[in-house]
Formats: structure tokens, sequence, C-alpha cells
């Protein structure tokens, strides 16, 4: 049986009084592409920042291969999370910095790469997301769009093994949902990286992933593939795909 | 009821402890990663721009007419003894022994301690800080290391225009338009000057550096956990900061002269 790249076991987070998950139980494997679906506010984001370390659990595991995550060592971390990335929900670029400045940052940071090869990098994927020519403009000169774009191309410069995506294609138009889809599926093909995807592109989002997971009220209510979905006869399930109130 | 106030004031008391660790962690970050390369030069430079150069209009301002006022009140206190040719070295001393560093940390700490807490609120309010962490860049290193080489940089720099621009006020006044004669003011600001005053004086400016920018950085880094989120949050952690700030430096200004004299 396949070991679970990442597994969340019995996770639960409060805020003060607000139990946001109450026992979460996922798997995700390497290379696939899992969607979490869910109402607003349900703690989707939340469970997504888990994975990356911005939000510790108050109690449960989360297994990295089958390891405890607190049982790595400390290089076994940072390896870990040099394999990751994440694109956050309302971009959070930095509006001091230009379109370029901002893509580069993490290559600048943390990596010796020659200027030259930054650039390049940089350029590419610009090029791939339809942001040529914006490259010394900054995020608050571009429109909604094309700073989730902006932020993608951060996401992915890297070349990050694991990408966690929040909410990627909210404000954006049909065209370029799906334009962010086709991408997220052909770099996912190409370098065979994991991802997680935090979304409310229903059905859209079905078209993209192999597996779906469901959260409602703290907890993963189904976990599954599309046709799964279809046979599940949930009623939880079919209300909310179907757009009904649950 | 007395196990209510015991909560209470046990509460308040853990509270404050978590502040100072955490205030004592993020300043020793900071500081440690001045020494581990690569120097962010650029950052630094960007930084010094902004505190140091940007803020050389309103200290020439604020130091003329303090100068100016301290020639004033100085002539006519001293006319009251007969020594009134006292005037250059009272103003200068008093310029560079106190107004100088206490004033342009309070001037810097208007326009640019304000401006790095809000800055910084504003990203941590907006996930910028979070995406720092998820890139694996130290954020204190990133935001508040560059600021605090910039404003022991420029503090020290300011101190020195105020107290000279200070001087050249007290000048104005005391000679060019009440008529001291003016070799006169200039001799006893040279004789009456020592070394131990200059470095006295940027000594506190040094600390006053140190002091202002840990704050404001500080107060904008954790705007959610004392101030709140959104507009209001990074407010009230900017008027916080200042106020703080100012505090501190008049503390810091007593400890210092206290060692000093």
């Amino acid at each position: 049986m396949t070991v679970p790249l990442i597994q969340f076991i019995d996770i639960m987070k409060s805020f003060g009084t607000d139990h946001v998950l109450k026992g979460v139980n996922l798997s995700i494997y390497k290379g696939e592409i899992i969607a979490i679906i869910g109402k607003s506010g349900t703690g989707k984001s939340v469970l997504l920042k888990h994975i990356i370390g911005l939000v510790q659990q108050d109690s449960g595991q989360i297994l990295i291969n089958g390891v405890p995550l607190h049982q790595l060592s400390v290089e076994e971390k940072i390896s870990f999370q040099k394999e990751l990335s994440y694109m956050f929900q309302d971009n959070a670029l930095f509006d001091f910095m230009t379109i370029y400045d901002n893509i580069a940052l993490p290559l600048v940071e943390n990596s010796n790469f020659p200027k030259n090869q930054v650039k390049e990098k940089v350029f590419t994927r610009m090029k791939q997301l339809g942001l040529t020519g914006t490259e010394k403009k900054f995020p608050a000169q571009l429109s909604g769009g094309m700073r989730k774009r902006v932020a993608l191309a951060r996401a992915l410069v890297t070349d990050p093994k694991i990408v966690l995506f929040d909410e990627p294609t909210t404000g954006l138009d049909p065209v370029r949902k799906k334009d962010v889809h086709s991408m997220i599926q052909e770099y996912q093909e190409k370098f065979e990286f994991t991802a997680v995807i935090v979304t409310h592109d229903i059905p859209q989002i079905f078209d993209l992933v192999q597996r779906i997971a469901m959260l409602d009220d703290g907890i993963i209510k189904f976990e599954g593939s599309k046709e799964d979905i279809f046979d599940s006869h949930s009623k939880i399930l079919d209300t909310f795909v179907g757009g009904e109130d649950v | 009821m007395l196990v209510k106030l015991i909560e209470k004031v046990g509460s308040k008391i853990i509270k404050l402890l978590e502040s100072i660790g955490r205030i004592v962690i993020f300043f020793w970050t900071g500081v440690m990663n001045i020494f581990i390369a690569p120097v962010q030069f650029a950052k630094i430079i960007d930084h010094t721009w902004f505190i140091g150069s940007k803020s050389i209009f309103v200290i020439i301002l604020t130091g003329l007419f303090t100068g100016m006022v301290l020639g004033l009140q100085g002539y006519y206190s001293l006319l009251q003894f007969g020594s009134e040719a006292a005037l250059g070295s009272a103003v200068s001393l008093t310029l560079i022994r106190e107004l100088g560093p206490v004033f342009t940390a309070i001037m810097v700490t208007a326009r640019a301690g304000s401006a790095m807490a809000a800055e910084i609120g504003v990203m941590r309010i907006s996930e910028q800080i979070d995406a720092l962490k998820t890139m694996h860049i130290n954020p204190v290193r990133f935001l508040f290391t560059p600021r605090i080489i910039a404003s022991i940089i420029s503090f020290p720099l300011l101190t020195a225009l105020f107290n000279v621009v200070g001087i050249i006020g007290g000048f104005i006044s005391g000679s060019i338009m009440l008529g001291l004669n003016r070799y006169v003011y200039m001799d006893t600001v040279i004789k009456s000057i020592q070394m131990q005053d200059i470095s006295g004086g940027f000594y506190k400016s040094f600390v006053f550096a140190v002091v202002v920018t840990t704050t404001c950085c500080y107060r904008g880094f954790y705007t959610h956990l004392y101030s709140g989120f959104g507009a209001r949050g990074v407010s009230l952690s900017t008027t916080n900061a200042v106020v703080q700030s100012c505090i501190f430096i008049f503390i810091f200004d007593y400890i210092i002269t206290f060692f000093l004299v």
C-alpha cells in the first residue's frame, strides 16, 4: 500500500472558542492533484496552512512520508519545507516591489543563481502566464486577475515539488480560470508536483483533479474520486456540488 | 472573588512575560542577522535613504527653530545676570548634550518610525509576512535587520545636523537679531564644547536608534497580537509605536545622562 506523502490524523484546531477543525483525517499522495472543497469559512485554508507550518494544530498528527512531522530532524523539516510552495488567497504580493522583483524574490533570497539565470526563470514564468510587459509595474497597477497570475508565477518560479493553492482562480474571468487550470495541469504533468487546491470552482475543478475531499463542520465528510462523488449519494455532497444550501 | 482577581493578575503577568520574551527574541534575531551573510546592501541603502535622507528637511527646520528659541530665551535669561556672552556655550551644550539627540529621535520617530510600524503592520494583515515564511525567508531578517542598521547610520548623522543647525539658529537670534557680538558667540561655542559632550550625544542617538526602530518594527510585526486586524489594527499599532517610542526616548535619555554625568 502506498504511503501518503502527507497525512492528517485527527487534526484539531481552535481559535479561541471557535472550533475550526474537529478531527480532520486526510491523505495526500505523491504526484496527485487533490481539491479540498467546502463552504466558505469551514477551515479549508487553515488546513492548508498546517502543511506549510503557518498554523500549528492543537492536537492530532501530520505525517510526512509516514513520519510524524515533529519527529523529523531540523534538516529534514527544512528540506521538506523547501519543496513546498504556497499561493495565497489574497495573493500576498509585496506592494513596494515591482512585478519582476515579486516573482524573483524567492530565488534572489534563497539561491545562489546568477542574476541572468534568475532573470531567465522569471521571464519564462511571466511569458507562460501572460505577464510579459508588466515587469516594471507594481501590484497596485494591475487588475485583480493579473495579480493572481503574478502570485501564481511566484509560487511556481522555484520549481516546487508540492504546491498548495488557496483559491487560485478567485476573481478571474472564466477564460482566465480555464487558463490557470490548464496551466496547473500542464505544470503538474511536466514537473510531477503534488498539488493541493482549495477551491470553489465546481464543477470545473473536476476536470483537473484526481481526488476531491470535502470539508464540512470541521471534518472531512467525503474523500474520493470524481466518479465516487456521483456514486456516493451523500446528501451534503450532492447539495453542495449542486449549489444548494446544505 | 479573590480567585478571579488572582486569575486576572496572573493572566496579565503571563501576558507581560510573553511580550518581554517576544520582544527579546525579535530584537536578538534581528541583531544576530546583521552578522549573517549576505549583507543586505540594497535594502540598507534604501532604508537609510528613507530614514536619513528624507528626514533632513524636517531636522533642519526643527533644529533651526529650536536653536533660535534657545538663543532668544537664553539671551534674555543670561542678560539678567550680565552673562549674555555665555549664550553660545549655553545653546551649544544644551543642544549637543540633550536636545539634539532627543528632538532628532522624536522627529524621526514621527516621520520614519510611524511609517515603519504602518508598513510592517499592513504586511502582517495582508499575509505578506506569512508569504515570506512560505518562501523560507526569515521575516525578521528581511524587515527589521536592514532598518536597524539604517537607523544606526542615520540617527547620529541627523543628530549632528540638528546640532549644527541649532547652533546656527542660536547665532541668528542671539547675534544677528539681538546684537550679541558674533565672535563672542562663536568663541564660546568652540571653547565650551568638549569631546565627551559630543560622544555622549552620539551614545544617546545610537541607543535611541535601536530603541525606536525595535519598538516601531515590533509593534508593526505583531499588529495582529496587540491591536487586531484591519485598518484600525494598523492605525492602533502605529499610534502605540510612536507613543511608546517617545516614552522610551525620555526614559533612556535619563538613564544615559545619569551614567554620563
